[in-house]
């Protein structure tokens, strides 16, 4: 009964999701390599930047490039602000006592979220408001090919960040080692704040990119967040290959499970499967030990 | 221009350094020396911020840096190697030897968006920079190469091209020859003849006599924590207290 073109479906949707979870997963190792810790804020900036998305598009009326460029920032500067005065202050380098705080800062930002923007689930337009396209077949919308699209040249950016400017070797060395970083004259605190913001902003991408297909609501990055976070593992955590790899991994597991056996138990194969793999590899596919 | 004034560390109450007074002059070669537990490691490591001394001051040109996080002193022009190597494994021996630039690119992440083109001109430089260190210290055809596969000996040079790219005021080292073999602790006591020779001010922790006399224009001693000589090579060698430590420790050891 299941033909190609369903085959296609199921690895088009999974794509989709999974590259959500990859930009969400990047997002939990930027921060993981260079201060060490799972940083639970993550699944907070991916509602924030539905939020702003929101709230540029209706409050302040911009159009859609604008907007979407004013959400990612605006996720980004309150990551750094987060960081400045939701962590540093601590004045601790004990990883449990900074993973407490993301987890505090977490629930706190989800609250003022919903005084902001209230309980009620929102809906977010797509970036181009045309028809479903079919392809081999297969009906895809243009939301989730702009999704891919964006992800890729956000995965580029990032590439090119990290290894062609002095702040990226910067953040690379601190990862290595924060010792000799010290040593040669890397300011731990820019790191830091660099760090958040690059996660704010590849969260706050996947919450714009992904809210006008699912829903928006303050609490919409939690479910995706824990699946980003799952991703990261699966793909070996602090590892950015890993990372792309664990998201998109995750997001086909769910479809093709979803497709062919039932999309009841969509979740439950996705997470056998991340168990069985950390049973066999507990460092993931491209982790390092 | 390196001045220390009583510093004093203690671990626990038991004293690893004890009211340590010398200065480090411009454009000369300063070794430390003394037996294994002498407080020479904690002493660069009082100086470069690793640690911070339990009291007395250690001011380099006008400014105190006690106190002062690590990455803040090495931004005042003090660089460092390490006895047990503090590299960055997972990057390339080019990008290694970069880092010790990053004080001069710097700048934040709004400027590396709007400023390309003067970035990209900037970063090209730099990377000029890290290849003549490179040639420099003999490591040109390794520049790509993953610092974790090199050979000992090669990565010593890596930390001590790391430390030297960026033309620091001081350099300090320590142990910079430790675990080498006669070959290519002589390939590194031509290197430091050179920097010598380049005016480079050096403090210089070794246990290798020959290099350190061959190449320092002043000696101290440390023994216990406390400095007990401080002198010309030839001054220190025949002081008795120097060669009482030295030949207690060899009586011990025997």
């Amino acid at each position: 009964m299941h033909t190609t073109q369903d085959l296609l479906q199921f690895i088009f949707s999974g794509l989709t999701s999974g590259a959500v979870y990859a930009l969400i997963a990047l997002g939990f190792c930027v921060v993981s390599n260079t201060m060490g810790i799972v940083n639970f804020v993550q699944v907070d900036f991916v509602s924030l930047g539905g939020m702003l998305m929101f709230s540029a598009l209706f409050a302040a009326g911009l159009p859609m490039v604008p907007g979407l460029l004013l959400a990612v920032t605006g996720v980004a500067l309150l990551a750094m602000l987060v960081e400045r005065v939701g962590l540093r202050p601590a004045r601790s380098d004990h990883h449990l006592v900074l993973i407490f705080l993301t987890v505090g800062l977490s629930i706190i930002l989800r609250g003022v979220m919903k005084l902001i923007w209230g309980k009620n689930r929102m809906a977010l337009p797509p970036l181009t408001p045309d028809e479903p396209i079919s392809i081999l077949g297969a009906t895809v919308l243009p939301q989730a090919l702009w999704l891919l699209l964006l992800t890729c040249v956000a995965i580029g950016l990032l590439t090119w960040f990290f290894y062609r400017t002095s702040l990226g070797l910067s953040m690379r060395a601190v990862a290595s080692n924060p010792t000799a970083a010290a040593v040669v004259g890397i300011p731990p605190g820019r790191i830091r704040m660099t760090s958040y913001a690059l996660a704010g902003a590849l969260g706050g991408l996947a919450g714009v990119l992904v809210t006008p297909i699912t829903t928006l609501s303050y609490d919409v990055g939690v479910l995706l967040g824990l699946k980003g976070f799952a991703a990261a593992i699966l793909g070996g955590f602090g590892s950015f290959p890993g990372a792309i790899l664990g998201g998109v991994g995750l997001g086909l597991l769910e479809s093709l499970s979803a497709g062919y056996l039932s999309s009841a138990y969509k979740d439950v194969v996705a997470f056998v499967v991340l168990l069985l793999v950390l049973f066999i590899r507990p460092k993931g596919l491209l982790g390092r030990s | 221009m390196l001045h220390l004034d009583e510093v004093s560390k203690k671990f626990g109450g038991l004293p690893a350094l004890d009211r340590v007074c010398f200065s480090v002059p411009r454009g000369r070669v300063t070794a430390l020396i003394g037996p294994n537990g002498a407080g020479k490691s904690t002493l660069i490591n009082c100086v470069t911020g690793v640690l911070e001394p339990t009291s007395g001051s250690i001011r380099f040109a006008a400014q105190q840096l006690v106190g002062r996080p690590p990455h803040a002193i090495a931004r005042l022009g003090i660089a460092r190697t390490f006895q047990n190597l503090k590299l960055f494994p997972r990057l390339s021996v080019l990008d290694n030897v970069l880092t010790g630039l990053t004080c001069e690119a710097g700048r934040s992440l709004t400027m590396a968006m709007l400023r390309l083109p003067y970035l990209r001109h900037r970063e090209r430089q730099l990377k000029l920079r890290a290849l003549e260190a490179l040639d420099r210290f003999g490591l040109a055809d390794k520049a790509r190469l993953p610092v974790a596969v090199l050979a000992y000996g090669d990565k010593k040079r890596v930390e001590l091209a790391r430390a030297c790219v960026a033309e620091p005021q001081l350099v300090l080292l320590d142990e910079p020859v430790a675990g080498l073999n006669a070959d290519e602790t002589a390939a590194i006591g031509e290197q430091l003849k050179r920097l010598r020779g380049a005016g480079q001010t050096l403090l210089l922790v070794e246990h290798d006599m020959e290099l350190v006399m061959g190449i320092a224009d002043q000696v101290v001693v440390l023994d216990s924590g406390r400095c007990i000589a401080r002198g010309t090579p030839d001054e220190v060698r025949s002081n008795p207290l120097v060669l009482e430590a030295y030949l207690g420790q060899m009586e011990a050891t025997a």
